[in-house]
């Protein structure tokens, strides 16, 4: 995947793509084609009456377009634990999903303040939480673990005071 | 086992009235911690926490929670139930610890859900 190592903004980049799918998340980045449905949702700081709310509303909208419900949930809980973080480690942002015939491409861009060390931040049960988000039950470490468990591709870019990008592909047959 | 098994068995209260009790349960888990819920449950499952706030009730937009046990006394505000009740999801509150309620449940012949 050196193609998309976005060298040039200096920052940090972590990529994931499941065995035998990379030419797969290759040829759709590279094609760059209109979505057929776009969900755009913003996401609050440290708002947790609101959080997950998108992640639902997505969920909804790809249950009524038929995706089977294997598939939904793996694309539920990805799509919820980036809401959520971004939710309780960000000062906000928000989620835009791209829903195609054939797969869905979740983007979580928040403003910052940015991920100092990702490979450290993938680590099952490392986590920077604070007291409030631990008292919601967040903050067991294992957000960006699980996300990576239920994507097809996931690919994180940033730096410490910088903003943060989750991207997550999730294809609808295997 | 059934959720009428289960609020007998952990001598335990219905939170609001008009749930269907009557569902089978096939499989458990407990966890106070979210993610590790979000992980660990791929199956229709009946979730044990201490955990009352909404975002409990959030997860069973994601995942097939047969219904919610809340362990140690706790129970969730009003606003957390009336979120279950919109989902049709069981809310069942009992006082004992969440080691005790998974204990009599297991023994009782419920399984652990599968991770």
């Amino acid at each position: 995947m050196q193609d998309f190592v976005a060298a040039k903004f200096e920052m940090a980049e972590y990529w994931h793509i499941n065995s035998g799918l990379e030419e797969r998340v290759k040829e759709f980045l590279a094609k760059k084609i209109e979505p057929d449905v776009v969900l755009q949702i913003d996401i609050p700081e440290k708002d947790f009456n609101i959080a997950g709310r998108g992640s639902s509303e997505l969920k909804n909208l790809l249950k009524r377009l038929g995706v089977d419900s294997d598939i939904l949930r793996r694309i539920a809980v990805a799509s919820y634990e980036a809401e959520i973080n971004v939710a309780a480690h960000s000062i906000g942002g928000k989620m835009i999903s791209n829903v195609y015939d054939d797969l869905i491409y979740m983007q979580f861009i928040d403003n910052g303040p940015g991920i100092s060390d990702i490979e450290q931040a993938m680590i099952p049960g490392y986590s920077t939480a604070d007291d409030l988000v631990r008292e919601f039950g967040f903050g067991a470490g294992l957000g960006l673990p699980n996300i990576k468990k239920n994507s097809d591709a996931l690919h994180i870019e940033s730096a410490l005071g910088s903003p943060t990008l989750v991207e997550i592909i999730i294809f609808f047959l295997k | 086992m059934t959720l009428y098994d289960i609020v007998e068995l952990l001598d335990a209260e219905v939170l609001y009235e008009g749930a269907d009790l009557n569902k089978v349960v096939p499989c458990a888990f407990a966890s106070d911690l979210i993610s590790d819920i979000l992980m660990c449950t791929k199956e229709p499952t009946l979730l044990l926490t201490g955990l009352t706030n909404n975002q409990v009730i959030r997860l069973a937009d994601m995942i097939d929670l047969i219904g919610i046990v809340f362990v140690r006394g706790k129970k969730p505000m009003q606003d957390v139930i009336d979120m279950a009740k919109e989902r049709g999801l069981p809310l069942i509150a009992t006082k004992m610890t969440l080691y005790r309620s998974s204990g009599i449940l297991y023994n009782a012949g419920l399984r652990s859900c599968k991770i």
